[in-house]
């Protein structure tokens, strides 16, 4: 997959709380169609990686770029950097999904306006395209009968397919998952996983946060494990999960498989 | 003693005009302080102190002394300046129905703000995240997210404001206004049956208290309509479980 174009090139990328460095220099390459799994036990920065990708969290230092752009960064008062350009922060989040661990839908809107809500004001799509796109991403992740219900009439799993659907509507060029099932109840959790495989195989470029190691080991063109901030392991998940060249990968495995 | 009930029905059209004065300083004055207070509300959750500064102390202001002597301070305090006077404003500060307005508007924009601001807080994080996730602009998210779940949340206080505002309006009558309270003082004074004609003030201002409770009912089950399911109630607020 080396020719494959480069859907998102991460450098050297920092973040620091405080005198608490939880990034220390991570470096990362994503071609179209990878499916990468990021593992890592709490507190190695997973979650803060990926939420620094679209700038949710601010990181210290470092360079991101999505297709080929690179976010335009200056440094901020608390010593961070922040987006430099609005428009172009806006405009490259909305072709980045994001899907959270927590769902996040909008409770105050239906599922069908949920899913309407930024192809619409953001995309300026005209309502009808939308509406019609929001229904085929709603049977796609076999919700199409909940449309008129609000999100808080409907299950755990239920919301966050909503909330992949959500995300979908914007046509983004990455995919990025947040540990989607980790707030879900176990029995919920294989009808996301389900969707996420879908999308896996139609082709999609995913970075997800998961401590579904079955999943990952299943879909993911390459594993990352990370440890306190930096990458310890990476590789195909064949080599990874079976003959890891870190300890700690493999005790991490060990004890998580 | 004995109860003269024909004044009542004799002096009710009076009433009524009062009562019509009353309903369209509350209605009008929360309408201006509502729209008063959404940019103090959003300066106030602003993480910049010197923004914050702002509403802080005109909140602190409002909240901190009494309705009636911010009346007469804008009432009587105005037409102390000569700059004021000689302003295209003195038309307006002239007359006491405005400066009615705009202090019962100044009055309520501070209550309302701290309401509104307490509701912004009080939205979950993640929803706020989701639309910026999503590439929407600080504008939109007002507009489309913020807002409206915030009129949501503060709905049931933001009426209970009105309804103080409603019994507050009654001090329009010390600046000569002729609302419901100033309309039955002046008939007093002609008569003298004050029970029976504050008997009949007190009835039509509840009577316009239950109507604003209705109308707050209504609005409120509109915006916190995703709260009321269709069919089912949640078993954990019904009391006979």
């Amino acid at each position: 997959m080396t020719d494959a174009t480069v859907a998102l090139e991460i450098s050297d990328l920092h973040k620091s709380y405080g005198s608490l460095e939880v990034l220390k220099g991570i470096s990362l390459t994503a071609h179209e169609g990878d499916v990468i799994s990021i593992l890592g036990s709490s507190g190695s920065g997973k979650s803060t990686f990926l939420r620094c990708l679209n700038l949710l969290e601010a990181p210290s230092s470092g360079q991101i770029s999505f297709a080929g752009e690179a976010f335009k960064l200056k440094p901020s008062k608390e010593g961070n950097l922040e987006s430099a350009d609005q428009k172009q922060l806006e405009r490259m989040r909305a072709s980045i999904g994001f899907v959270f661990q927590n769902f996040n839908l909008w409770p105050h809107m239906t599922v069908i306006e949920n899913i309407m809500e930024a192809p619409v004001h953001v995309l300026k799509q005209d309502k009808a395209t939308a509406r019609e796109k929001a229904e085929s991403y709603l049977r796609k992740v076999g919700l199409f009968d909940k449309k008129d219900s609000y999100p808080n009439q409907l299950s755990g799993g239920q919301q966050q397919r909503i909330a992949i659907a959500r995300t979908l509507a914007m046509e983004p060029r990455v995919l990025l998952f947040d540990e989607p099932t980790s707030a879900l109840d176990p029995e919920l959790v294989n009808e996301v996983l389900n969707v996420m495989r879908d999308l896996a195989a139609e082709g999609r470029t995913m970075l997800i946060v998961t401590h579904e190691m079955r999943f990952a080991r299943e879909v993911s063109s390459q594993i990352v494990f990370l440890h306190q901030g930096q990458i310890e392991e990476i590789g195909e998940p064949e080599k990874v999960f079976t003959n890891p060249d870190s300890d700690r990968c493999r005790a991490f495995l060990s004890t998580h498989f | 003693m004995s109860w003269e009930w024909d004044v009542i029905l004799e002096h009710y059209p009076r009433l009524l005009q009062g009562a019509w004065l009353t309903l369209e300083l509350v209605l009008f004055s929360g309408f201006v302080g509502l729209m008063l207070a959404i940019p103090l509300a959003l300066m106030r959750v602003s993480d910049r102190p010197w923004i914050q500064a702002i509403p802080f102390a005109y909140i602190f202001f409002f909240r901190g002394t009494p309705l009636l002597i911010q009346i007469f301070l804008i009432y009587y305090g105005a037409s102390q300046f000569s700059i004021i006077k000689e302003s295209a404003l003195w038309p307006i500060l002239r007359e006491p129905y405005w400066c009615a307005i705009i202090t019962f508007a100044l009055h309520t924009a501070a209550y309302i703000a701290e309401l509104l601001r307490g509701a912004i807080q009080s939205i979950p994080k993640g929803e706020i995240e989701a639309a910026r996730a999503l590439g929407m602009s600080y504008p939109l998210m007002l507009r489309r997210i913020i807002l409206p779940r915030a009129f949501g949340i503060m709905m049931p206080s933001y009426g209970n404001e009105v309804i103080l505002m409603l019994k507050g309006s009654a001090l329009a009558s010390t600046i000569t206004l002729l609302d419901l309270t100033g309309m039955a003082r002046t008939i007093i004074a002609r008569t003298y049956t004050p029970l029976e004609i504050f008997l009949a003030a007190g009835v039509i201002y509840l009577i316009i208290s239950a109507l604003l409770i209705l109308l707050f009912r209504i609005l409120e089950k509109r915006f916190n309509r995703h709260q009321h399911w269709p069919n089912e109630r949640p078993k954990d607020l019904d009391p006979q479980h």
